[in-house]
């Protein structure tokens, strides 16, 4: 299959934070590809490499046919990027943040209105286009950023965690205009912290201290988890710290909502888990097998994936 | 009443000209309960947020926070609560302890307590060891835990949590919610935004906000229950079909 994007043995480390440690991966063509991590895993870091922000200090990263390196004119105006941080003028207006991105992009008069307003529709936004960018709730700014980056209507998009503090019925709202695309032939490369958005992609890569430690569709990489998997249930919310051992035998134990987690060795019943778990959570009442989700395999990669997880260093 | 509770509104409301963003709430939040306060982007929550907090002055209703009337009381009331959100930055230039030190300035600590609630506040967040080192070079995890320290050094009664834990991976959230656990078990009340629901499952009580208005409030048993769905994921979703301005 074509690749839209292709990183062989990226490393770029700046004091430390947020470093890549000899990354390789491809992205299909036309592919809705997630990454997925813990914080400062690298992923921000990534996102600017392949945007042309920032020179790879060792490796090769290629967007279609160029290098980032030396070849980042093409590259520029092949991409639509979204940077974490808001990208909008606040006291511009929802339109003129959009005809602004249109001018700077040099879209020609001719097409600009039809453009512009396709996006309008597209985002639901035509209602607010003569509302101030500051007075729009967090989902529909993020929302407009996305059409900001599509403007030049770019055939590879690179949204760096797009829907961090956006509520859930806006959030879906923004992953159905991202499967629109997919269907258009758009290649998009997403990161975000919810798990939930991960599994709506096509392939997952799991980040974890500047080195890949998973890659796979959401379901195969749910089949990488060694053991199976077990939700324990109470009548009352359920909790273990997040830094409690596990009673042997079981590998893993933790919150998941009002109930708890387990991971433990193929074999061993039920009834065995939940005695073994009522050790450290006496409420426990149910149990019952789960099917894992990729909320688990990120967990257990953050835990297992090969040094500390940064937050106990 | 307000000895029981550490929150307490009446018809609380406030209006931006022609428009309603908090429209009327009664708030009912007890001594070192953790509340979550939940709703879509817009649906009013920081608006309400800020008038607890004594940072915006309410249309009408009336109200305490901390046993102090949120008309006319906001400077107390600021003395007596604890405010962290993840957009709040502490300075980067400036080391742990003195990150700390500033604080304990600003709620004005008593000058022979501040080394001792000092490190408390730094034990408590399990972060004694860098009091020493510059903030902007810690990682992102040990940064959280220094301003939920910073929020906390001067007892507050309430800690309001604004959206604490934004773009988090799954495991630092559990670590966070644990400090917030423990915080609500020496007593303090929490007052917490989310937009993951997994984490508004940890609160004793939830309330959801549509259009400025309280669609539904309980344990999350209770909502659970109530709306015959199995996560508060579905009750938000069921909720917020409610919502009429956008």
């Amino acid at each position: 299959m074509q690749k839209a994007i292709s990183i062989e043995g990226i490393a770029h480390d700046h004091a430390g934070e947020n470093a890549l440690r000899g990354v390789s991966f491809s992205v299909p063509s036309g592919s809705l590809f997630g990454i997925i991590g813990a914080d400062g895993a690298g992923k921000s870091t990534l996102f600017r490499i392949l945007a042309t922000l920032l020179k790879p200090q060792k490796g090769r990263a290629q967007v279609l046919q160029w290098n980032v390196e030396n070849e980042y004119h093409p590259i520029r105006a092949t991409i639509g990027y979204m940077p974490q941080r808001f990208s909008l003028y606040q006291d511009l207006t929802v339109w003129e943040n959009l005809n602004f991105a249109a001018d700077i992009m040099d879209i020609h008069k001719r097409e600009k209105f039809q453009i512009l307003n396709e996006l309008l529709a597209f985002s639901r936004l035509s209602p607010a286009k003569d509302r101030r960018t500051g007075r729009l709730s967090g989902g529909m700014k993020q929302k407009l950023a996305l059409c900001c980056a599509m403007v030049r209507k770019p055939k590879i998009l690179l949204l760096d965690e797009p829907t961090v503090g956006v509520d859930p019925v806006t959030r879906k709202d923004f992953w159905d205009m991202l499967a629109q695309l997919r269907g258009q032939g758009t290649t998009t490369l997403v990161s975000t912290p919810y798990m939930d958005e991960a599994e709506l992609c096509d392939e997952v890569l799991l980040l974890h201290q500047g080195r890949v430690v998973g890659q796979g569709t959401p379901q195969t990489l749910c089949q990488t988890l060694p053991g199976s998997l077990w939700n324990i249930h109470g009548s009352e919310s359920l909790h273990v710290f997040a830094h409690t051992e596990p009673p042997f035998p079981l590998i893993s134990l933790y919150t998941m909502g009002g109930d708890l987690h387990a991971l433990a060795p193929k074999g061993m019943e039920g009834p065995q888990i939940l005695a073994e778990v009522q050790r450290v959570c006496p409420r426990a009442q149910h149990i019952l097998e789960a099917t894992a989700r990729v909320e688990d395999v990120l967990l257990f990669a953050l835990r297992n994936g090969g040094g500390k997880h940064e937050p106990h260093l | 009443m307000s000895l029981t509770f550490s929150i307490q509104t009446k018809g609380l409301t406030k209006s931006f000209g022609p428009f309603t963003a908090v429209d009327a709430i009664d708030v009912e939040v007890g001594k070192g309960e953790i509340y979550g306060f939940l709703g879509a982007n817009g649906a009013g929550k920081t608006t309400a947020m800020r008038m607890l907090c004594g940072l915006l002055q309410p249309s009408s209703g009336t109200g305490t926070v901390a046993g102090f009337d949120i008309l006319r009381e906001t400077s107390k009331i600021r003395t007596r609560i604890g405010y962290m959100s993840q957009k709040f930055a502490l300075y980067p230039d400036l080391t742990v302890k003195e990150n700390l030190s500033l604080v304990a300035d600003l709620y004005a600590i008593p000058r022979a307590l501040v080394k001792e609630r000092i490190a408390e506040a730094a034990e408590r967040s399990g972060i004694q060891d860098l009091l020493p080192r510059r903030t902007g070079e810690l990682p992102w995890g040990w940064q959280q835990r220094l301003s939920m320290a910073c929020a906390t050094a001067h007892h507050p009664e309430i800690l309001f949590l604004d959206e604490p834990t934004g773009s988090v991976d799954p495991l630092s959230r559990r670590v966070f919610w644990d400090l917030i656990r423990a915080e609500a078990e020496r007593g303090t009340t929490i007052f917490v935004t989310t937009h993951y629901m997994d984490e508004a499952e940890y609160c004793h009580r939830a309330c959801f906000l549509v259009d400025g208005k309280i669609a539904d409030i309980g344990t999350p048993h209770e909502l659970k229950t109530r709306h015959q769905v199995s996560t508060l994921q579905e009750v938000f979703l069921t909720v917020a079909q409610l919502a009429r301005r956008s």
